[in-house]
């Protein structure tokens, strides 16, 4: 009952696809922005610290202030809200750049500035690709990253995945959730903005469709330093304009090519890397991971071909045998 | 069909009780870990949303499971039947790893009542490799229960059902190679999603292959290792040494291909340099391509691999070399960014021991009182 060479190499072959394919891999950009996607473009220049949109976001996400450290020092409790960064509790956030006397505004030298941490919403989103139980899903139309906590088990694969470190999860809970911002979706559904951008003083949390987005940021970068320009309020939509003078744009606008684009844009002063974003290349991990997969298995081909393999070997091995 | 037999002997001996003490410190704090959350019991983070439960049980739990991929596909899809006396404690293994495996899983996912969404049509994510890991892994441990479920039948006399089953058997021994091939390279896959938080010495588009030839060799290791360890253990003859040394040299075009890709594709990405420009991740990748190295050297001689000590720590350092790579691609490689730390509580270490211990339990009750080990011969 030796295996004929013809039938090991059947076997091999099987193999040998199954690893060849690895080879046919590193799709493009593969996912376009939908026509209708909405997001945030935040202009770190404008902003001046002062956290409103961090207190709506919480007033409005029904999120309880984190205050460990002032808890301990005062006694008093529920009052202050001192998150460090992103979390379970926290799904916007405003950090500082500071270097040396901190004395100038949007200076990398000596100088202060602000940048907003929160979903960027991507427009191919890797946490979408991860979770193995559709749990995360872009919407179609408003390209928003939303969660069903009734479809997820909490493999945490998604923060594995998420470049930004976006999706947070409850570790104090025994029934936790995966929390994450979906840009105020139920605020959206009653014709709101987000509350982020609702209650930015400045204009500098900006609410709109990303290609209307995408053009403001882009005649933003050539202003010239010092001029004047009217920036708008809120809402792109809302015609209502503040205005001020125009700092020293990096010439970059910061989530339009990272991943393959987010749909949450940044600008700013200071460098990017400075800021704590991350470097990317311009395609996401997901189209890799995917490419790769999605290589190995097409149509099920090699897989049902080895164990095609797989079944006469063993069959021949086994047929006069008790096992 | 080789003789096989049960050891008999007294069960509850003084090692077995420090492994039960062991398994109901882990019991406690799982009911800890159960009422008041993940966070409770772990050092786990935001950026290090995955630790040793999934580092250690999973990955490396499932390669040390891969005996029985291994030994199956020499023996029934290679044909070479001498080895056929590792079928049984292989599998054996195999399925203890496995089915703890899973159940680490469980304990590790927060939403683990929802985890049969995995297996729903309507739930499942084609894309993600997660989804093709779970339904893999979910299937294998019941297709190796399966493919030793022949032991059982053998000491419950039921030979009836027994030639039945094996009637059908091969279809279990089939999947039984699809389904590990799969999954064990698709836990490679896992993290090319992870991108830039990998560092790129262990971050390609290789990492499936990478995976799976570790698992096949680590599987390899494994039976060598176990068979010697128990005979030494258990006090039997160490009969098997010459089939393990032939077993051995299994590994060794397996890891020679293995060092070539990995250190062709780093040079392909011109990313050879940081070996020595990376400080700490630097030894890290060093020390894990020597403990590859060693078993190639170690074994290369066929005088050496009919020694069991050779044996015996050649296979002790490929089963170290796989599982340092594994740690390595999932966590001492893996950066989220400036803040984030880990370092496996003592309690999630504890559980981790727990884990251990009942499978060496399991593993003492089987080979006691069900004929999985080969008869000794006595002259």
């Amino acid at each position: 009952m030796n295996l004929e060479r013809r039938d090991f190499l059947k076997v091999l072959s099987a193999g040998a696809l199954t690893a060849g394919n690895v080879t046919s891999v590193f799709a493009g950009i593969r996912k376009t922005l939908s026509a209708d996607a909405v997001g945030i473009l935040y202009d770190g220049t404008i902003c001046i610290g002062c956290k409103a949109c961090e207190a709506a976001c919480k007033q409005y996400n029904g999120m309880p202030p984190e205050s460990a450290n002032l808890e301990k020092a005062t006694g008093v409790d529920g009052i202050w809200d001192e998150s460090y960064d992103l979390s379970e509790k926290t799904l916007n956030k405003i950090k500082l750049y500071e270097h040396g006397d901190a004395s100038t505004h949007n200076s990398v030298e000596n100088g202060f500035a602000f940048v907003k941490k929160a979903c960027m919403h991507c427009v191919d989103p890797d946490c979408v690709s991860a979770c193995p139980v559709t749990a995360l899903v872009k919407d179609d139309a408003t390209g928003i990253v939303e969660y069903d906590k009734d479809a997820c088990i909490g493999c945490r694969y998604c923060m594995v995945a998420c470049p930004y470190n976006v999706p947070k999860f409850e570790y104090a809970e025994a029934i936790p959730e995966i929390v994450k911002c979906e840009l105020c979706n139920h605020r959206q559904a009653e014709g709101d903005i987000p509350a982020c951008c609702e209650f930015c003083p400045t204009g500098a949390s900006l609410f709109g469709k990303v290609t209307d987005l995408l053009e403001e940021a882009h005649k933003r970068i050539k202003l010239v330093a010092g001029s004047t320009y009217e920036y708008p309020m809120r809402s792109l939509d809302e015609g209502d304009v503040s205005p001020k003078t125009v700092a020293p744009y990096i010439n970059y606008i910061y989530g339009e090519k990272e991943g393959g684009g987010t749909q949450y844009l940044l600008l700013s002063a200071i460098p990017f890397t400075k800021l704590g974003l991350p470097e990317l290349s311009a395609t996401s991990s997901a189209s890799k991971s995917e490419g790769i997969q999605h290589g190995i298995y097409k149509g099920m081909i090699a897989p049902i071909a080895l164990l095609g393999g797989l079944l006469y070997g063993a069959y021949q091995t086994t047929k006069n045998s008790e096992g | 069909m080789h003789e096989k037999q049960a050891l008999g002997g007294r069960l509850l001996t003084k090692p077995f009780w420090v492994l039960l003490g062991l398994a109901m410190i882990a019991g406690l704090l799982l009911i800890k870990r159960f009422l008041f959350g993940i966070g409770a019991v772990t050092n786990l983070s935001d950026g290090y949303p995955w630790g040793i439960w999934i580092v250690y049980d999973v990955l490396v739990g499932t390669a040390l499971g891969c005996g029985g991929y291994s030994i199956a596909l020499l023996v029934y899809i290679f044909n070479k039947g001498e080895y056929h006396p590792l079928v049984r404690s292989a599998l054996m293994t195999s399925a203890f790893g496995y089915t703890l495996a899973g159940v680490s899983i469980f304990i590790d996912i927060g939403r683990y009542w929802q985890m049969y969404n995995v297996f729903l049509p309507w739930h499942i994510n084609l894309n993600s490799i997660m989804f093709e890991v779970a339904a893999c892994i979910g299937a294998y441990v019941f297709v190796l229960w399966i493919e030793f479920s022949p032991t059982f039948l053998e000491h419950r006399k039921s030979l009836e059902t027994k030639k039945k089953l094996s009637k059908v058997l091969f279809l279990f021994i089939a999947l039984g190679v699809l389904l590990p091939t799969m999954h064990q390279s698709s836990l490679g896959s896992l993290m090319i999603i992870a991108g830039e938080k990998l560092s790129p010495m262990w971050q390609t588009g290789w990492l499936p292959l990478l995976f799976l030839m570790t698992a096949i060799t680590m599987g390899y290791a494994v039976v060598i290792f176990e068979s010697l360890f128990s005979a030494v253990a258990l006090k039997r003859p160490l009969d098997e040494t010459p089939i393990l040394g032939k077993l051995s040299v299994m590994m060794i075009p397996l890891l020679v291909l293995f060092l070539l890709l990995r250190f062709g594709d780093l040079m392909w990405r011109g990313q050879l340099g940081n070996i020595f420009n990376d400080g700490m991740l630097g030894a890290f990748f060093i020390v894990e391509n020597v403990l590859f190295l060693i078993p190639i050297i170690m074994l290369a001689s066929a005088k050496n691999r009919m020694k069991p000590t050779i044996l015996f720590w050649s296979a002790g350092s490929m089963i170290l070399a796989g599982a340092l790579y594994r740690f390595d691609t999932f966590l001492v490689a893996f950066n989220p960014g400036v803040g984030y730390h880990y370092f496996p509580s003592a309690s999630e270490i504890l559980i981790t021991v727990g884990i251990i211990s009942i499978e060496i339990m399991a593993y003492l009750i089987f080979v006691k009182k069900l004929p999985v080990l080969p008869a000794i011969k006595h002259s």
